[in-house]
C-alpha cells in the first residue's frame, strides 16, 4: 500500500482546515466505560461484549452523540477567527455560570439560563419532543446519581 | 421503582440502544414466513412551478404501505407559514414531522421578529436538519412561497441537497410529470395556464405510476392569499361505498303514533338558597 502522495498547494491550504480538525471532540467507546477498580462493573452493567463498545451499531449513532459539542466547537473557532479570542472566552465564561444553575442530577432542572444563552428557547428540535427526561419510565435511585455525580463511584 | 443502574438522567433525542436488537429480529424474521411491516411511503408524484402571479404546487392523494394503498385521501400539501407552503414525498411519517417542525420553527421565528418567513429560511433550516442526519429521514420535500423578494421555487433531497427552479417535480412519478412541465412550460404564465398545467402533470404521472393515484390536490400561493383546493380533480375510479353507516331521521317510516300525556302533581316543594357572594 502506497502512501497518498499530497501536493505541495493543497498540503498549505489545508492548515485552516487541520486546525480547526484537532478541536473536533475525540471519539470514545459505545458502551459502559469501566467502573471502580478499572474493570467493567458487572454487577449494575451487566455482562459486556466487545462488539458493542468498541463499534457504533447505527451510522448516526456516534455523530448525534457528540453533535452539540462538535457545533460548539466550530462556532467558537470561527468566533474566534473573526472577532479575536476576547469573544469566545466571554460566551464560555457565561456558559460556565449558566451550567451551574441547576437542581441535583435526580430532579429535573428547567436550565432556564443555559437555553436562552444558547438560542434553545427560540427553536424546536427532536431534543424536545422525542425522549423526553421528564416522561422517562425509569428513575434512578437519588443517592448513586448523587455520588456518580459527585465522583465518588 | 428506582433503578440503580441509571447513573444519569437519559438524554432526550434519538435513542439507538434497541438498533442491535433490531437488526437481529429483522434477521431472524426474514427466514420466516412473518415479515416486518413496512413503512408507509407516499410513492407519489407532487409539482409545482412558477407563474406570473405567485405559485401553484400541486400532488396526487395516494398513500402506499408496500404493494396496498394506505391511504386515498392524504394530504401531501403541508402548511409551513402563512406564505409558504410544502409538498412532501418519501416517508408519510417523516414528511409529516420534518414540515411540523419546520413550520413551529418559522411561527416562533415570526413571533420573535414580526414578519413573515421568507423561502430562503425556510429551505435553510430543512437543508441543515436533513443533512445532520444524513438522509435516515426520508423526506423530499418542494417548497413554494411568496415572500418580500418574489414568489420562490425550491425542492429539498433527502440527504439535504437544494435546488431553485422555476418548476419542478419529485416522487416516484417524477420523471411523467417532468416530461410534461418541460414541454408546455414558459416564464410568466397566467394563473389558469399554470394551473391547468400542474393539473396534467400530475395526470400523468397518476397514470404511469403505481405508487400514484386517486385525487389531484392543487394549492395556488399569490400575494393576496392562499387557495388550498383540496381534490381539485376527483379520480373517476371512486367507488361508491358508504362512508356512514348513521341512519338519518326518516329512515325508518312511521306507521302509527300514540301520545299518552302524563299527569304530574306537585307534591313537596324546598327551596335550597345559593351562595353566590
Amino acid at each position: 500500500m502506497c502512501a497518498p502522495v499530497i501536493p505541495l498547494s493543497f498540503a498549505k491550504n489545508t492548515r485552516g482546515l487541520r486546525s480547526q480538525l484537532k478541536d473536533s471532540v475525540p471519539v470514545t467507546g459505545m458502551g459502559p466505560q469501566v467502573g471502580a477498580y478499572g474493570v467493567q462493573d458487572t454487577l449494575r452493567s451487566g455482562f459486556s461484549s466487545v462488539k458493542n463498545e468498541l463499534l457504533p451499531s447505527h451510522v448516526l449513532e456516534l455523530s448525534e452523540k457528540n453533535f452539540q459539542l462538535n457545533q460548539d466547537k466550530m462556532n467558537f473557532s470561527t468566533l474566534r477567527n473573526i472577532q479575536g479570542l476576547h469573544a469566545p472566552l466571554k460566551l464560555q465564561m457565561e456558559y460556565r455560570a449558566a451550567r451551574q444553575i441547576q437542581r441535583l442530577p435526580f430532579l429535573q432542572s428547567s436550565h432556564l439560563a443555559l437555553d436562552t444563552l444558547k438560542g434553545n428557547d427560540e427553536s424546536i428540535s427532536f431534543e424536545d419532543i422525542l425522549n423526553d427526561p421528564a416522561q422517562s419510565e425509569m428513575m434512578g435511585e437519588p443517592h448513586i446519581m448523587v455520588e456518580y455525580k459527585l465522583g465518588m463511584m | 421503582m428506582a433503578l440503580s443502574n441509571v447513573l444519569q438522567i437519559p438524554t432526550s433525542g434519538f435513542n439507538f440502544e434497541n438498533v442491535a436488537r433490531n437488526v437481529a429480529l429483522e434477521s431472524l424474521l426474514e427466514g420466516g414466513h412473518t415479515k416486518t411491516p413496512k413503512p408507509m411511503k407516499t410513492g407519489t408524484t407532487i409539482a409545482g412551478l412558477v407563474c406570473k402571479e405567485g405559485v401553484v404546487l400541486g400532488a396526487d392523494t395516494r398513500a402506499t404501505s408496500g404493494e396496498v394503498v394506505a391511504d386515498k385521501m392524504c394530504a401531501k400539501i403541508h402548511y409551513i407559514s402563512p406564505n409558504i407552503y410544502c409538498c412532501g414525498a418519501g416517508t408519510a411519517a417523516d414528511t409529516e414531522k420534518t414540515t411540523d417542525l419546520l413550520s413551529s420553527n418559522l411561527t416562533i421565528f415570526s413571533m420573535n421578529s414580526g414578519r413573515n418567513p421568507r423561502v430562503v429560511m425556510a429551505v435553510n433550516i430543512l437543508q441543515d436538519m436533513l443533512f445532520r442526519y444524513q438522509g435516515q429521514i426520508g423526506a423530499s420535500l418542494i417548497l413554494g412561497g411568496v415572500d418580500c423578494n418574489g414568489n420562490h421555487l425550491y425542492t429539498v433531497g433527502p440527504y439535504g441537497s437544494i435546488d431553485n427552479v422555476p418548476y419542478l417535480a419529485m416522487g416516484s412519478g417524477d420523471l411523467a410529470a417532468l416530461g410534461i412541465l418541460e414541454d408546455r412550460f414558459k416564464p410568466n404564465m397566467e394563473m389558469e395556464e399554470a394551473k391547468e398545467l400542474v393539473r396534467d402533470a400530475i395526470h400523468s404521472g397518476i397514470m404511469s405510476d403505481l405508487g400514484s393515484g386517486n385525487n389531484i390536490d392543487i394549492c395556488v400561493i399569490t400575494k393576496q392569499g392562499v387557495d388550498y383546493i383540496r381534490a381539485y380533480q376527483e379520480s373517476e375510479y371512486k367507488d361508491k361505498r358508504q362512508k356512514r353507516y348513521r341512519y338519518g331521521p326518516g329512515t325508518t317510516s312511521i306507521l302509527t303514533e300514540k301520545i299518552v300525556p302524563l299527569d304530574l302533581e306537585v307534591v313537596q316543594e324546598t327551596v335550597q338558597r345559593m351562595d353566590t357572594a
